[in-house]
């Protein structure tokens, strides 16, 4: 898994590339938490086949 | 922040495009199967929802008081089309949380080069969020019995992290100790043990839950190899073609 042709950011340095990664790691956890996971009524409701055809735990 | 911009058209084409396929597949895969459930849910026998978690919860009475209560009267998607189009876009939306994570998880290790190196890391996401924790909490139908489910959301996401932390060790990490941590990190959840209900009574047939565990086990394998597809494809599109080898470990 070490052949990767070229970098997303080539520029960054290492630490602002750190950053970079973990806020976009940041934007999929919340994303994901929200459709899957969020205790909001309405929101469980519109994803409830969802929740189920992915086997996150519902109800 | 070229990266985090790169990063995240990436994941959005991605797990846009995978998103879609799997609500697709569902359509016609998992959702005739939860409708199914959901007759034997309302003809009133069995657990309602939260009805089943609740002799468990009666330490934690106030929490699941309104949960049970408010089923009766709260907003949903009317059924067909209106229900379809919400599983699309939660299914979008949450393709492209997957795919960020997987975008970010591949960067670290040099990132994901062509369709072919995708379908490996279409494998490792599979294995961790869709087969280690269905190994405890296997897929649920309506009206099944279930236990708490905050206990379940931590069992399941803590198991989604020692199975990814676990992977990680034993693939990166080139040293047997390394390997041995890993392995254990995947067993430990297993170990612990996921919430399970006080009684698995259950008004769903053995046969309709069966077909349910199988389609959603392999709808969300299709789900996964997309993704992993389509990130190796896209981040291909946006680096451009091969520029030689570059370290590009954080």
């Amino acid at each position: 898994m070490t052949t990767a042709t070229s970098s997303l950011g080539a520029s960054a340095s290492s630490q602002s590339r750190l950053i970079a990664l973990a806020c976009a790691a940041l934007l999929g956890v919340f994303l994901v938490g929200f459709t899957g996971f969020s205790h909001i009524e309405a929101v469980h409701n519109a994803g409830h086949d969802y929740r189920h055809s992915m086997a996150f735990p519902c109800h | 922040m070229t990266l985090f911009r790169n990063v995240v058209l990436v994941a959005a084409v991605a797990g846009l495009v995978a998103g879609i396929i799997l609500a697709a597949i569902q359509s016609f895969a998992t959702v005739p199967l939860i409708l199914q459930a959901e007759v034997f849910e309302s003809s009133g026998g069995g657990n309602h929802h939260d009805a089943a978690a609740a002799p468990a919860a009666e330490q934690a009475a106030p929490a699941q008081e309104p949960a049970a209560a408010e089923e009766e009267e709260g907003w949903g998607p009317a059924d067909g089309f209106e229900r379809f189009a919400y599983n699309v876009l939660a299914n979008s939306v949450s393709g492209i949380g997957f795919a960020l994570l997987l975008v970010v998880a591949s960067e670290f290790a040099g990132g994901i080069a062509g369709w072919r190196q995708g379908i490996f890391w279409g494998m490792g996401g599979f294995a961790v969020f869709t087969l280690a924790p269905g190994l405890g909490l296997p897929p649920e139908l309506p009206a099944m019995p279930a236990a708490d489910l905050a206990a379940r959301q931590v069992w399941w996401i803590t198991t989604v992290v020692a199975t990814g932390a676990g992977l990680a060790l034993i693939a990166f990490r080139r040293s047997i100790v390394a390997a041995v941590i890993g392995v254990a990190l995947i067993i430990a959840p297993h170990l612990i043990g996921a919430p399970q209900p006080d009684s698995f009574e259950s008004p769903i047939p053995e046969a309709l839950h069966h077909q349910f565990v199988v389609a959603v086990t392999l709808t969300n394998l299709v789900f996964w190899l997309v993704l992993g597809m389509a990130v190796g494809v896209v981040r291909g599109k946006v680096t451009g073609t091969a520029t030689g080898l570059r370290d590009s470990f954080a």
